[in-house]
């Protein structure tokens, strides 16, 4: 079953205006539901544009968006709805955030759903303690909190929401290499918990691979691949030629190629370096 | 969406009106109000209208932008031509009677000349706006200001302060947009509902908003002392204002119509007016 | 002879004054303790520490934003906490900061970079040479007419950055310039940050917590908790992995793996920082035992 379908999609800017220029073009996807699926592409790739269309912020210029089976722009469907299905956390998502209390903040997607009471509070607290908010800090003001706190704690704001789908911009960006760590960690957990689709876009392809099944490159407005993560690096010449930067490692092991030694194109993350040199140094090959 | 909104009504060229220091721009546009205001017939108002439409033409702004510039102020210019239409009464009878209406012919004539008058007025302003960049505008305050420095009004503060507005106006709108989608994106409510109800959807947006602002803003105030900002005291401008052969030649011509403009209204005479 | 040091900090200590809700002052909390460092003209300094560690604070002191509680922060020989010599120093070490968008004055870019210069009351014809000399430096003089909001984040940061070298600083402190840039916009500002120190001679202090952009400078000084860890070039930094782990801190991938490797018997050496050294150890290694 899909978790999201694609079909067409084209959006552009600034329609009938000299400026006109097309962001997302005719982009076909599907994405399976419980799918964890990275997406790359530089700035102006269209991958922004891309994600704002699968919860109905953006609509498209020509082309459908069907979520869990239903077409988002058909008549009778309320876009609201489908805000809640598919949560979006924004870059720099803790800009976002302006009540009194940690606490009043994450309660105010649930509160717009029209959720009790009682189901706000168990929506709050669950949201916080998946995104590693100690309860004692449920009654500080947001404003107080470190960068990497803020940051969990507008991405609780959307999952207290319960989305099935959840779609993160950038939600490691700026942040030092604990805080970073610390918000993909939970991220990663939150996946394996409840087997949502997430979609996590990312100029870090070393943190993609770290977490991602998939990986979905975006290119000019157009999808360039859509791969499990094995599979991607086997184009690695392409990906560095449209402009993207692959892992350190996975550049080590392309220099050691062009010298004559191959361990593989599907080397991207240090552990997996050191096993195929240890199994090479052992047998003289990697098979 | 937002950030389409233009702000400020620029457009930039390189005609000889682009051109001009704007300083004289600005003194010019005050005399073209005075000349409109000495105009005292049809045939003087119609001189200083064809003379603004001349000055249009070098200027390469499209004709379209005069609707564009009347459009907003349509209720003033609709307004001054009914006042004028039912309030001056003049001597005979009145051309239309009916119950407290009354219509004479001077009220006919002067709604109209009034009527001219300030769409003259507002479309000449408007070409100041048109062919001034905010900045030079910002500029030529600061400079036809300065006199008032002596009296100890914060001359340099003022233009500092709309400089820095006008900078940071598309930035803002822009993080307006973004908040309000992350907003969105939680289920806020924006676009329906009542006047109280909107107000209060949009505080999401505006705390976010004004944080954000008071961030930068502590930020710039530190990157300007990092640039050595000390006011405005024994500061220099890169960009000159050098006022040249052509703005000698603007004020001449100016000064020109108006003689001819009080000239018209003392000789020419037109029955009835 | 001895070499000139641009900054040099002597026991400098820094101390934010805590306020409890009535404004009552309840405390002090100690940002910086006994910082001593010396930064060699021309040099290329990274300052490493994760979020919170006082590195930027310390950035700050560099040119008198912040003036120490106690000890002394010289810049080229002045002392820092002296009033009315705070327009020298700023000229002496230049600024820039994280976010571009907040640090550019004027809706030009050209008039942007004569900001610095006009306050400083530089005659016209001058301003004009020096600005259009730091934008070609920066390459955006192609740009020099644009508004600010036009450019690309790596952009505006070089405009930002112009608008510094424009005043002819002999030192600029960048507090964590690439931290809010795409890789792109990263990739033009450490070319930028390299050309300024390589060709022109300008030193730079980096203020940064990627260990990438830390392992292209000539020294690294990694701070934590307000203190000195560790000072020394980047090979030797980068090979106390577990000690950079436990204060929070990476190590380039490179690096990790020739520990990882060592850690599993294999003799590897521990100083290796880039892509090509790796490439060639691991090649040297892979071919003796065919």
């Amino acid at each position: 079953m899909n978790a999201i379908e694609l079909k067409g999609l084209t959006y552009k800017y600034s329609l009938g205006t000299p400026f006109e220029s097309v962001a997302v073009d005719n982009v076909n996807l599907q994405i399976e539901k419980g799918e964890f699926c990275g997406i790359i592409g530089h700035t102006g790739s269209g991958k922004s544009t891309l994600i704002q269309h699968l919860n109905g912020l953006l609509k498209p210029t020509s082309g459908e968006v069907i979520i869990d089976g239903q077409n988002i722009w058909a008549k009778g469907v309320d876009i609201r709805s489908i805000r809640f299905k598919v949560g979006l956390v924004f870059q720099y998502s803790e800009h976002q955030l302006f009540e009194e209390t940690v606490y009043k903040d994450i309660a105010y997607g649930p509160k717009n759903m029209g959720c009790s009471e009682e189901d706000i509070d168990r929506r709050v607290r669950q949201a916080a303690e998946n995104m590693g908010i100690k309860d004692e800090l449920l009654e500080r003001s947001p404003f107080d909190l470190s960068g990497g706190q803020k940051r969990r704690v507008a991405l609780a704001g959307v999952i207290a929401m319960d989305p099935e789908i959840l779609i993160l911009d950038e939600p490691a960006a700026g942040l030092d290499p604990i805080g970073r760590e610390k918000v993909l960690k939970k991220i990663s957990d939150y996946h394996k918990k409840y087997g949502k689709t997430i979609l996590l876009v990312s100029h870090s392809m070393e943190d993609i691979v770290k977490y991602a099944d998939k990986v979905l490159v975006m290119n000019k407005g157009r999808l360039f691949c859509h791969e499990d993560t094995d599979n991607v690096f086997a184009r690695q010449d392409e990906i560095i030629k449209i402009g993207l930067d692959v892992p350190q490692i996975t550049k080590i092991m392309m220099g050691l190629r062009e010298k004559g030694v191959d361990l593989g194109k599907d080397i991207y993350t240090v552990e997996r370096a050191k096993e195929r040199i240890l199994r090479y140094m052992d047998k003289g090959t990697i098979c | 969406m937002l950030k389409d909104i233009t702000i400020g009504q620029f457009f930039p060229g390189n005609s000889i009106i682009h051109r001009l220091d704007s300083r004289f721009k600005i003194l010019l546009d005050i005399a073209y109000v005075v000349m409109l205001f000495i105009a005292g017939n049809y045939c003087s108002l119609l001189t200083a209208g064809v003379f603004m439409l001349i000055v249009y033409m070098l200027s390469g702004i499209s004709f379209k932008l005069i609707f564009k510039s009347l459009k907003p102020l349509l209720p003033i210019i609709i307004f001054t031509c009914i006042l004028n239409l039912f309030f001056i009464h003049g001597e005979g009878e009145p051309l239309v009677q009916l119950g407290f209406i009354t219509i004479y012919m001077e009220g006919i004539t002067t709604s109209v000349f009034m009527t001219v008058r300030i769409v003259f007025l507002i479309v000449g302003m408007s070409l100041l706006t048109y062919t001034t960049s905010p900045i030079a505008l910002t500029d030529a305050i600061e400079r036809l200001l300065s006199p008032l420095k002596k009296l100890h009004f914060p001359v340099h503060e003022l233009a500092m302060m709309m400089t820095i507005a006008l900078r940071f106006i598309p930035t803002l709108i822009e993080e307006t947009d973004k908040i309000m989608s992350a907003q969105k994106a939680r289920g806020a409510n924006l676009d329906t509902g009542g006047l109280i109800k909107k107000a209060k959807a949009l505080i999401p947006v505006l705390i976010p908003l004004f944080v954000s602002a008071f961030k930068r803003a502590n930020e710039l105030a530190l990157a300007m002392e990092c640039r050595c900002y000390k006011g405005g005291e024994g500061r220099t401008r890169m960009k000159q204002l050098k006022f040249g052969m052509r703005d000698i030649i603007a004020v001449l011509i100016m000064a020109a119509m108006i003689a001819l403009i009080v000239l018209m209204n003392i000789y020419v005479v037109i029955p009835g007016v | 002879m001895e070499e000139r040091q641009i900054i040099k900090t002597e026991d400098l200590i820094f101390d934010y004054t805590v306020f409890d809700e009535n404004g009552d002052e309840t405390g002090k909390s100690r940002v910086l303790s006994d910082i001593n460092l010396s930064i060699k003209e021309g040099s290329f300094v990274a300052v490493l520490g994760h979020n919170g560690s006082g590195k930027s604070t310390l950035a700050k002191h560099f040119n008198g934003i912040l003036i120490p509680s106690s000890g002394k922060v010289l810049v080229d020989g002045i002392d820092t906490s002296d009033e009315s010599r705070i327009y020298d120093i700023r000229q002496t070490v230049g600024m820039v900061f994280q976010n571009p968008d907040n640090q550019i004055v004027a809706t030009i870019v050209e008039e942007d970079v004569a900001f610095a210069l006009e306050n400083l009351g530089v005659p016209p014809d001058e301003i004009r040479r020096r600005v259009d000399k730091a934008l070609k430096t920066v390459d955006m003089y192609d740009y020099k007419d644009h508004a600010p909001h036009q450019l690309s984040g790596g952009q505006k940061q070089r405009v930002a950055i112009a608008g510094i070298i424009a005043m002819r600083p002999r030192c600029i402190v960048m507090d964590e310039p690439t931290a809010m840039l795409d890789p792109k916009g990263r990739k033009e500002i450490m070319a930028t940050i390299k050309m300024l120190n390589k060709e022109h001679g300008i030193t730079v202090v980096l203020i940064t917590h990627y260990m990438e952009e830390a392992a292209k400078a000539d020294r690294v000084v990694v701070i934590d908790k307000g203190k000195i860890l560790l000072d020394d070039v980047p090979k030797k930094i980068f090979s106390q992995i577990e000690l950079l782990k436990s204060v929070g801190l990476d190590v380039p991938q490179a690096t990790e793996l020739m520990y990882e490797l060592r850690k599993s018997g294999i003799d590897v050496p521990d100083d290796i920082i880039d892509e090509e050294e790796c490439v060639q150890v691991l090649y040297d290694i892979l071919k003796s035992k065919e």
